[in-house]
């Protein structure tokens, strides 16, 4: 019998996955469910003996097993997008089935963990931080020296909490390692809980992912015996985008408002309620199996390039030709990524900029796109790496819009905690506004008592100085990165688009 | 067949013990009675051992907990960057018009689908690569 291999990853799904593989089965082929390759243009994506189909629809059936469909890409691990890749974090994408324990066993998995298991705690920490791992989620802080500073907390009790919080707009990288490889995650958790001496592990999962949230329920009563004595269950967020934050996460698991904390302390040593907590991201701890097997982290820290060490699942998205997951040594170019792989825009026209880092991230003009994918080089231009999400707009793009949603994305969903985030997005909107309208002088300023301020109206250059002002203010200010990093998106705007601030 | 009535003190019981029962407590009443009205912000603070303010102040913290049910159907369309990047935001309008009164037409901040938008969620049913057609059918028929 034929054997039909078709994600069933929630973008396969969306565009259509599940009609596909009914028509097949009814066709009398035996259909497999796989995680996606992630060749996002090409779902639903057929492969049948390692040929690949696609993006196919139900009438392609027919001509599919005939050899007539003209959907065909010939070998899929040879296509360009695919073999251009070093997959660690993905190596099993498109190849297992994601809840299938014997396919995970088949591929390596479990190896990291029971070599991890059979070496002391203190030794699995030393090598994470030799293998240079940094944080997936964002911020890039070394994962083993967070590890580290769990260990060495006094008590007895402490916990691994994994962020799967992935509210960035551009990412996809988690809802696909979670939706594709839950057991990878799990591991990962294992190992960490291992080395720091954790009993329970969370796994904080945003509600937007109802099929992440299923499958990693699912895998969790599968390997619970693998894991044991770890427990590790899954908490579902509420819509909240800032609970992707640390420590509004642990509030938000404890059952509170997800309000930041402010930090000191660290939840390394006052976590969720109130013990030593690990808290990384879904792709941080997914990445630590595949260190811990043999020679894991000396591979893993020969890749990439000055501190920026190992592979990247970069997440191409937005108005991009070729969209979907692409994972590679750190110090690519940007150029490369949007142009060489990801074919230019969809809509054929030019690219006008590219927003690295999700919503808090910075907008990249083309003339910038030879930064290489660099922690410290993005640092160095005012931008950040963040999650890895890459968007492409094209020249139809109002820059100045975009700026003002950032400012009115931060207001909406700032958790009210610090004062330049809370005052300062709705002022940033407010004066965005003002720019871009030319409109006349702020009634309440004219008010009598209104002492400070001036009594002429402001111009637009004075304008413009009082919102970077305001940015200067959030970002230096701010509690947590939602309010510190609203400016970059903002003024790099600004900067690079000022006509489009024109009135 | 109608389900059973929707039970709070069972939701109650079936998460006593846990750590931090809070957020599954008010989802399972989210889902059980479409809304978390002040009664059962009532009855689940006498339960945890909090106050009324402590459980109103999260339930009005997260956009997923609603006051008051709302029977409309619900069509949730990701307005999030890479969504407008791929022109979400002209067809906003004429998806509005398609809900009228009839759908709660509400937005998302991101489904993860983001180099395939615009895309939509329709319950745990997602769509990706909407054109304004597209997105009017779906309106319509939700």
């Amino acid at each position: 019998m034929t054997v039909v291999r078709i994600s069933d990853d929630a973008l396969a799904l969306a565009c259509g996955a599940d009609s596909v593989a009914h028509a097949f089965a009814a066709a009398g082929c035996e259909v497999q469910r796989v995680s996606s390759w992630g060749m996002h243009w090409l779902e639903p994506l057929v492969e049948i003996d390692g040929l690949g189909f696609g993006p196919v629809i139900p009438d392609d059936v027919a001509g599919i097993l005939d050899g007539s469909s003209g959907k065909a890409i010939g070998q899929i691990a040879d296509h360009p997008f695919i073999a251009g890749q070093q997959r660690l974090t993905f190596a099993r994408a498109g190849l297992t089935r994601p809840l299938s324990l014997d396919d995970y066993a088949a591929t390596g998995g479990w190896a990291g963990l029971t070599r991890a298991r059979a070496m002391a705690p203190a030794d699995v920490v030393d090598e994470v931080i030799a293998s240079g791992l940094r944080g997936r989620g964002g911020a890039g802080f070394p994962a083993g020296i967070k590890w580290r500073t769990v260990a060495s907390a006094p008590g007895t009790r402490k916990y691994i909490v994994c962020n799967a919080d992935e509210g960035d707009s551009g990412t996809f990288a988690d809802r696909m390692l979670m939706e594709g490889d839950p057991f990878q995650l799990i591991e990962g958790m294992a190992i960490a809980a291992h080395a720091v001496g954790a009993q329970a592990g969370y796994i904080y999962v945003r509600s937007e992912y109802p099929h992440a949230i299923a499958k990693l329920n699912l895998a969790l009563g599968f390997a619970q015996d693998v894991i044991a004595p770890l427990r590790i269950e899954v908490r579902v967020g509420a819509g909240a985008y800032v609970c992707g934050e640390e420590t509004s996460l642990l509030n938000s698991i404890e059952g509170k408002r997800g309000e930041v904390r402010a930090k000191p302390p660290l939840p390394a040593l006052e976590g969720l309620f109130g013990l030593p907590t690990v808290v990384n991201n879904v792709l941080t701890l997914a990445a630590v199996p595949h260190i811990m097997i043999e020679g894991g982290a000396s591979l893993y820290d020969s890749l990439g390039i000055d501190r920026s060490k190992g592979t990247m699942p970069i997440q191409l998205a937005g108005n991009i030709r070729y969209g979907g997951l692409y994972e590679t040594a750190f110090g690519i170019t940007l150029h490369q990524l949007i142009h060489d792989i990801g074919g230019g825009t969809a809509s054929g026209r030019p690219v006008k900029a590219a927003q690295v880092g999700g919503p808090l991230g910075a907008y990249i003009p083309p003339a910038r796109f030879d930064l290489p994918f660099d922690y410290e080089a993005y640092a160095g231009a005012d931008a950040l790496i963040g999650h890895g999400g890459i968007t492409v707009f094209d020249d139809s793009a109002d820059m100045g819009a975009m700026a003002r949603f950032a400012m009115e994305f931060c207001a909406v969903e700032s958790c009210g905690k610090c004062t330049p985030c809370r005052i300062g997005s709705t002022r940033g909107v407010e004066l965005i506004d003002r720019i871009r309208s030319g409109a006349a002088a702020d009634p309440v300023a004219g008010l009598p008592q209104m002492h400070n301020a001036p009594k002429q109206p402001r111009s637009r250059d004075e304008d413009i100085a009082l919102l970077e002002d305001l940015c200067d203010t959030m970002k230096f200010g701010s509690l947590c990165a939602l309010g510190g990093f609203t400016p970059y998106p903002v003024l790099s705007a600004l900067k690079h688009w000022p006509e489009d601030f024109a009135t | 067949m109608a389900a059973a009535k929707p039970d709070l003190s069972q939701i109650l019981v079936a998460h006593a013990g846990r750590e931090g029962p809070l957020l599954p407590i008010l989802h399972d009443v989210q889902t059980a009675f479409g809304c978390v009205s002040a009664q059962a912000e009532a009855q689940i603070a006498h339960a945890l051992n909090l106050s009324r303010a402590e459980v109103h102040g999260v339930v009005s913290f997260y956009h997923d907990f609603t006051a008051a049910p709302d029977p409309r159907p619900l069509v949730q369309l990701c307005r999030a960057e890479a969504c407008q990047a791929r022109g979400v935001e002209a067809m906003v309008g004429a998806a509005q018009a398609a809900a009228g009164d009839r759908v709660n037409l509400t937005a998302v901040y991101c489904l993860g689908l983001c180099s395939q938008g615009p895309a939509a969620r329709i319950g745990d049913t997602l769509h990706a690569r909407l054109d304004e057609a597209a997105l009017i059918a779906l309106v319509e028929r939700a």
